[in-house]
């Protein structure tokens, strides 16, 4: 009896290796002579490079891990607390599958958060030598010196970048989803499978922003490690001082409790635009808009507009329309940064050393 | 003369208030090997990198091929191979790796890219350290590979800026009859900036002189020395015996033997070594008298100038000719 079971679970082993191993040689052989053939454009070849340097370095793999960590530890926080998350009478009870990325019992932070704190540590560790470590190496005329346009460089950089990027964020918020799914046993809406998609839509372009930072800090700083510090400067500088120069100035033109209601409102709008000037700020009311849908507005409200208001959960449509200056301003400032580090990188000198 | 390679017209490049190319003219024709000989900081890079459009000239206009680099240097970049000072490579990736990645830049697939690094990787003879990464290798090895990344878009003009820097004598002998010997078998312009004067002279069928952002005269190095050393275009080094008088009278004894040849101006001596200084090649007649006399002659060298002397007279001296 028991010798049968045995040779069973070894039969089923070298049954698995066997399918792996075909797998593996299928993939090989698949892959291999129809891609050889091909000639690629010089920008994608330049792209698959930057890809396959990424996935190649320690940095990202480093990188890769502890953010896998953090979705492992936010995934445990979420699950441990989801039952007490459901009330009866909540408005996003119909929501339950969003709570795996929002809730959290105050030891972790929960899920997008973790995002909002990573992302620019991603973004940054993979643009902050982007430009100025081809100068070092001396490789930036020999590319240079093929026959491509000078900016195929560093809109490939970008890309490049931004697909490893989109295709991490995608695995794990799916992974996260799927692992959900298991766990709770409960199937995603399709609203709630698309806020989803349009949240990771959203960090990617967070991190797109920390990322052309990063590279427009490569550009104009010689030495990697200056780049990388000043990135991490104006992380700190976005994170922690900013929020606390705006909370002084608050308290110097706070008005009293006496004050008329317009006041009130006039210094609440002040005190938001001040904070607005964020990427941060403008990503964490942005997710936090798509990821709860009972958020109905971002700004102050009064008794008057609150009057008669259902405490009902806002369809996405609605969702997505009332973050889109959110989403509008964070595209911009990505944009702008990518154009000016696209202006500098054309006027400089390509020379060796 | 043959088809016209790189044309360059009065070419200016401004750093600031610094001229660092002013208003060079020159030709290159096709199949030559031309040597842009000048100190550092004489603008050679400045010029080799506006023949290929990386940098852009304030006025003038450089023609490869008949094709504006200005305008054009994507058209350019493809016909002309560069190695650059000091060349930089992936160090992460084997050689053979960075040499196909510059070929699928050239628009090759993965396979014909493959296929032909492998072939010029035989050829610069690193084959055996193809898969090695390029981190590991030496700066001989480095260099040869730089060719080889040149050569992997089969470029119909190669440049070549400070090729043999840092690169051991013998390195240097090799690296140079590799480049004579592409530039013969394909029918390769090759320009080959440089101020190692002999390796100039080496490989180079015409040269030319660049101080201070202007080309003071080019031609082959025969040429050039009669350009450049007029006055006193032939000079004879002889050694004699001073058998039939003392060593310090050699010289006056020399001037009174050879009083009587024509053609000689002047003899003088340093470092044991009298130079007759004459106005045409009378090298035969000044043996002819040295050895009719009785004395023996033991060393007579007719003295060709090099590209040294050439050195010496226009940057070393700081005193132009002209």
């Amino acid at each position: 009896m028991n010798s049968t079971i045995s040779s069973n679970r070894i039969s089923t082993l070298s049954y698995i290796k066997k399918v792996m191993s075909r797998f593996f040689v299928f993939i090989k052989e698949s892959r291999r002579p129809a891609r050889d053939d091909k000639i690629f454009h010089p920008f994608w070849v330049i792209v698959q490079k930057e890809v396959s340097d990424h996935a190649r370095s320690w940095r990202f793999i480093i990188l890769i891990a502890i953010i896998a960590l953090t979705c492992l530890g936010s995934m445990y926080t979420s699950l441990t607390n989801i039952d007490d998350a459901v009330k009866s009478n909540d408005p996003e009870g119909t929501f339950f599958f969003l709570k795996l990325f929002t809730i959290s019992d105050g030891t972790l932070p929960s899920f997008f958060v973790f995002m909002s704190f990573l992302g620019p540590l991603l973004g940054i560790g993979l643009g902050f030598d982007a430009v100025n470590s081809e100068h070092n190496r001396n490789t930036l005329s020999r590319v240079m010196a093929q026959p491509i346009h000078r900016d195929y460089l560093i809109n490939a950089k970008f890309i490049a970048a931004l697909i490893v990027i989109s295709v991490m964020f995608f695995s794990l918020g799916f992974l996260v989803m799927g692992t959900g799914l298991i766990a709770i046993g409960i199937p995603p809406t399709a609203e709630e499978f698309l806020r989803v998609i349009f949240f990771l839509i959203l960090s990617i372009v967070y991190v797109a922003f920390w990322l052309n930072l990063a590279i427009l800090f490569s550009v104009l700083f010689r030495q990697p490690a200056t780049s990388a510090l000043a990135a991490i400067a104006v992380w700190l500088f976005f994170t922690v001082f900013y929020p606390l120069i705006v909370n002084l100035i608050a308290k110097t033109i706070e008005p009293s409790q006496m004050a008329p209601a317009h006041q009130v409102l006039m210094y609440q709008k002040l005190k938001l635009g001040l904070m607005r000037v964020l990427p941060n700020h403008l990503f964490s009311e942005a997710t936090t808009t798509i990821l709860m849908p009972s958020v109905r507005s971002l700004g102050p409200l009064t008794m008057q507009q609150m009057q008669g208001a259902i405490p009902a959960p806002l369809p996405l449509g609605q969702s997505v329309l009332l973050v889109s200056p959110q989403v509008t301003g964070l595209v911009s400032v990505t944009v702008l940064c990518f154009a000016i580090s696209y202006v500098i990188f054309m006027r400089r000198e390509i020379r060796s050393r | 003369m043959t088809a016209i390679s790189i044309k360059l017209t009065d070419l200016t490049k401004k750093y600031g208030s610094y001229t660092a190319v002013d208003h060079l003219n020159l030709s290159i024709s096709k199949g030559e090997v031309f040597g842009l000989l000048g100190p550092n900081g004489a603008g050679k890079s400045t010029t080799i990198l506006m023949i290929l459009g990386l940098t852009e000239p304030d006025s003038g206009s450089v023609k490869v091929h008949g094709v504006d680099s200005t305008s054009n240097p994507v058209e350019v970049k493809k016909k002309v191979g560069y190695l650059p000072e000091d060349i930089g490579f992936y160090d992460d990736r084997s050689g053979l790796e960075n040499l196909v990645y510059t070929g699928r830049l050239n628009g090759l697939s993965y396979k014909q890219a493959a296929e032909r690094a492998g072939q010029l990787l035989r050829r610069v003879g690193l084959s055996s350290e193809a898969g090695k990464k390029t981190g590991k290798y030496s700066r001989g090895m480095r260099q040869r590979l730089g060719l080889a990344d040149v050569l992997i878009k089969e470029p119909e003009v190669i440049i070549l800026d400070e090729p043999t820097l840092g690169i051991d004598p013998s390195g240097v002998r090799e690296f140079l009859e590799l480049i004579v010997k592409l530039s013969r078998e394909e029918g390769l312009t090759v320009l080959f900036s440089s101020h190692h004067l002999y390796q100039v002279q080496q490989v180079c069928d015409r040269v030319g002189l660049f101080v201070n952002g202007k080309l003071l005269a080019e031609g082959d190095i025969n040429a050039l020395s009669k350009k450049l050393f007029e006055n006193n275009p032939y000079t004879v080094e002889i050694g004699v015996s001073a058998s039939e008088s003392g060593k310090a009278d050699s010289i006056s004894w020399l001037r009174k033997v050879l009083e009587d040849t024509d053609g000689v101006l002047d003899v003088n001596e340093s470092n044991g070594i009298c130079r007759v200084e004459c106005s045409r090649d009378v090298t035969s007649a000044v043996a002819r008298a040295i050895v009719g006399s009785g004395a023996d002659l033991y060393y007579l060298n007719r003295k060709e100038y090099g590209l040294d002397d050439i050195y010496h007279k226009y940057f070393e001296g700081g005193t132009f000719h002209e």
